[in-house]
């Protein structure tokens, strides 16, 4: 995208303010334009290398899906619940009545939430197979949804949505699906849970996947897949079980081995974002992570703001000098020239850049209590940079519920998703977020509290 | 055709990536190290982020007096070794200023949460930089990698900030501070194959090793100078080793045979216990009391 199309496109997004509302926006909120850069081809659940060693995932589900137990299932399945663990459960179901453990209360709460009746927006759980450890974003379904899954999603290589076979494709579920989708998680699968309450029925499965299949096609989500399960049961998450043979495909378990997201990440055009410079045996090196694409030593880069083009002369790490690095690698990488670079600079590929933005088209997820005040003084950080912000306007407002965009609205509480133009005091080195996360994300600071009040996703 | 990168490879420059981020936002850091094994990880991940360049923090620890010798004299050897500055603030002088009064016999552990908020204050940080994982504990599974904690140290699970992507928020006013754990996502297991894998020494106590011990609710509590065994206890020498190392009044070690870093994956690997369910009496005395203490300021 140049930029003469970004100010036409930002210019487009502003036009919404005062009018009627068109369309075609509408639709557009549901369908966003097709991904960039193609996923491989290859059939993901099959066998192969796994070339991810680590999937972060997120679990979607409202209150009665049984989300929590099917967490409690895929620790209890992989061993990784141990026998205090387990006792402590024992006695807590024992003590609320249950014959059998709970599995649900192995993800069970702080006391500060029972107390005062909240819910922490996201627990962090960890398993390991022999293929791959896996972390998963524990949201609660109930109470602030949209933050808390916002959070949780953002990020995921993965969602697992949870579906109830009893009830079929809730609102609920749409909702999941579409914060799944706008959080940019490119591998969705829906778990069609409680399938022992409809006797293991085939047609009750069949109807799910072509409810939601039919409700995600304009979303064009890169793979979306669909598994059977019973959590309580324990059929099909990480065992088989005996109860649906009319299933041929993986279990959940093995659906979450085969997804890589990682390799995405590295076919896209190199970023890389100055963390620190610092001056090493005579010569200036730059710390940074590579947030996409590759770099070899030799390769031209385009470091920004200067504008400059050098070439990578060096690219260490504490085990030496290497060749190249890809998305993901912490390295320090040495360039040919003396350049004036530091902290919140740019390196990318010097014949496809990031745009330079002082102006921006963004999708804002409201996260703070105290509402968005227009007149505020916020602090943009993105990437390693941080800029002040200000808020140009208020495109329209996300219906959840409806997920239909409302117009007028000129101020944002708690939960809502919005399209913003914000301008911003200095430029950041930005590509969409649905081509490039690492790029295309920002969080609000409130410059006075110092906290953190909205996630950002660049248009 | 690019290398595939191990669990312990993600791991390892997401922490450096933290690390990094921490010395980029913050004035005045410290890192929180104790000669155990996961601030010896720390240290490793320090030097991935920042050598050949010194750290751009001090390591600092609070000593709570009781901890195993062996372990002191570690921790001075590495931050020798390393040539940076350790800084050790200690509960035995809270104790003289008046500010940490114990009743007879109660453990200094958590009295380290005072001394630890003393020594914020007194070097004017505002990060600390701790080995705290989330998979210890559940109090901990809902932790931030930057934690927010305010002019008395508190942590408030309920105002905790939202943390999105790999965009941290370490901003501060006067007073207050963040806590930052780099090893948040990892797992004791992966502790230990990255000590295998990075070949770090480790205090010999991490190691199987003949222990006078009794038997005390389900644990194993070691027989020291400062932890005799109480009337009617058994006395036993056993094989055994540490998982954790901390204050010798409330850190009880595992039977055990394991002598090499693989061996402990091994054991690790098919444990049947938490870490913290082997070895912490402090843990057992109430379900919250994780979470109690850090809502104090505690790690």
């Amino acid at each position: 995208m140049s930029s003469s199309d970004v100010a036409f496109a930002f210019k487009n997004g502003l036009r919404f303010f005062g009018r009627e509302i068109h369309p075609a926006e509408k639709a557009e909120i549901m369908e966003r334009p097709a991904e960039a850069v193609p996923l491989p081809e290859s059939a993901p659940h099959e066998g192969g290398n796994s070339t991810t060693s680590v999937l972060r995932f997120i679990t979607c589900g409202s209150v009665d899906d049984g989300k929590s137990t099917l967490i409690g299932r895929l620790l209890h399945d992989t061993k990784q619940i141990l026998e205090d663990q387990f006792a402590a459960v024992a006695r807590a179901s024992r003590s609320r009545g249950f014959a059998a453990p709970d599995l649900s209360l192995f993800t069970d709460g702080l006391e500060a939430e029972r107390e005062q009746c909240i819910t922490i927006d996201v627990a962090y759980r960890y398993f390991a197979t022999p293929r791959r450890k896996f972390i998963i974003a524990d949201t609660p379904g109930h109470e602030q949804y949209t933050r808390n899954m916002v959070t949780g999603a953002s990020t995921a290589g993965a969602a697992v949505l949870l579906a109830d076979a009893t009830k079929g494709l809730l609102a609920q579920g749409r909702r999941h699906l579409y914060l799944a989708h706008l959080l940019g998680i490119r591998e969705i699968v829906v778990a069609v849970n409680k399938m022992d309450l409809v006797d293991y029925a085939e047609r009750v499965f069949d109807a799910a996947r072509e409810a939601f299949s039919a409700f995600a096609a304009p979303l064009r989500i890169p793979r979306l897949s669909f598994v059977p399960l019973s959590a309580l049961a324990g059929e099909m998450v990480v065992a088989r079980g005996a109860r649906m043979p009319w299933y041929r495909g993986p279990t959940l378990l093995e659906i979450l081995e085969g997804i890589e997201p990682e390799r995405a990440a590295r076919a896209r055009p190199f970023r890389f974002a100055v963390q620190l410079v610092q001056r090493a045996n005579g010569e200036r090196r730059y710390l940074g992570r590579v947030a996409a694409g590759t770099v070899h030593v030799g390769d031209e880069v385009l470091v920004l703001p200067a504008g400059r083009r050098t070439r990578v002369a060096a690219i260490h790490t504490l085990e030496g000098a290497r060749d190249m690095a890809q998305a993901g690698d912490s390295v320090a990488l040495g360039f040919t020239d003396e350049l004036d670079v530091s902290r919140g600079d740019s390196v990318a590929h010097a014949a496809r850049p990031p745009r330079s933005a002082r102006a921006l088209d963004a999708t804002l997820v409201w996260l703070a209590e105290q509402p968005l005040v227009p007149r505020a003084r916020y602090l943009l950080k993105h990437a390693t940079r941080t800029v002040r912000a200000r808020l140009a306007g208020v495109a329209h407002v996300v219906d959840i519920h409806a997920l239909e965009p409302r117009i007028g609205r000129s101020s944002l509480a708690m939960n809502d998703i919005a399209r913003v133009a914000l301008e911003l005091a200095q430029p950041v080195f930005a590509d969409a977020y649905a081509e490039e996360r690492a790029t295309g994300a920002f969080i609000l600071i409130d410059a006075a509290s110092g906290h953190t009040v909205a996630a950002g996703m660049i248009r | 055709m690019t290398p595939d990168r191990s669990h312990l490879d993600w791991l390892e420059s997401e922490a450096v990536y933290i690390l990094r981020e921490v010395a980029g936002e913050c004035a005045r850091p410290a890192l929180l190290f104790s000669g155990g094994k996961d601030s010896l990880v720390l240290l490793r991940l320090a030097e991935k982020a920042f050598r050949p360049g010194r750290f751009p923090f001090p390591l600092l620890h609070i000593d709570t007096g009781h901890n195993f010798p062996e372990v002191i004299v570690f921790r001075d050897r590495r931050a020798a070794e390393l040539g940076e500055t350790l800084l050790v603030r200690s509960v035995e002088d809270s104790m003289r200023r008046g500010s940490v009064r114990l009743r007879e016999g109660e453990s200094r552990n958590a009295a380290q949460s005072v001394t630890l908020l003393e020594a914020i204050e007194e070097l004017q940080l505002d990060a600390a930089i701790g080995g705290a994982r989330r998979d210890e504990e559940k109090a901990r599974a809902k932790e931030r990698v930057f934690s927010f904690r305010d002019g008395f140290g508190q942590w408030d699970p309920r105002r905790q900030r939202p943390e999105l992507w790999d965009l941290y928020n370490p901003r501060v006013g006067p007073g207050e501070h963040v806590r930052v754990f780099p090893i948040s996502n990892w797992t004791e297991l992966d502790v230990w194959q990255y000590i295998a894998r990075e070949k770090l020494e480790v205090p010999s106590l991490y190691y199987a090793h003949r222990r006078a011990v009794v038997r005390r609710n389900g644990l194993l509590a070691p027989v020291t100078g400062l932890t005799p065994p109480r009337a009617g206890e058994a006395v036993e020498e056993l094989c055994v080793r540490f998982r954790t190392v901390g204050d010798v009044s409330c850190t009880c070690p595992v039977a055990s045979r394991a002598a090499t870093p693989a061996e402990i994956i091994a054991e690790t690997a098919a444990a049947r216990v938490t870490e913290r369910g082997a070895t912490r009496m402090d843990d057992q005395t109430s379900e919250a009391s994780m979470e109690r203490r850090k809502r104090e300021g505690y790690f």
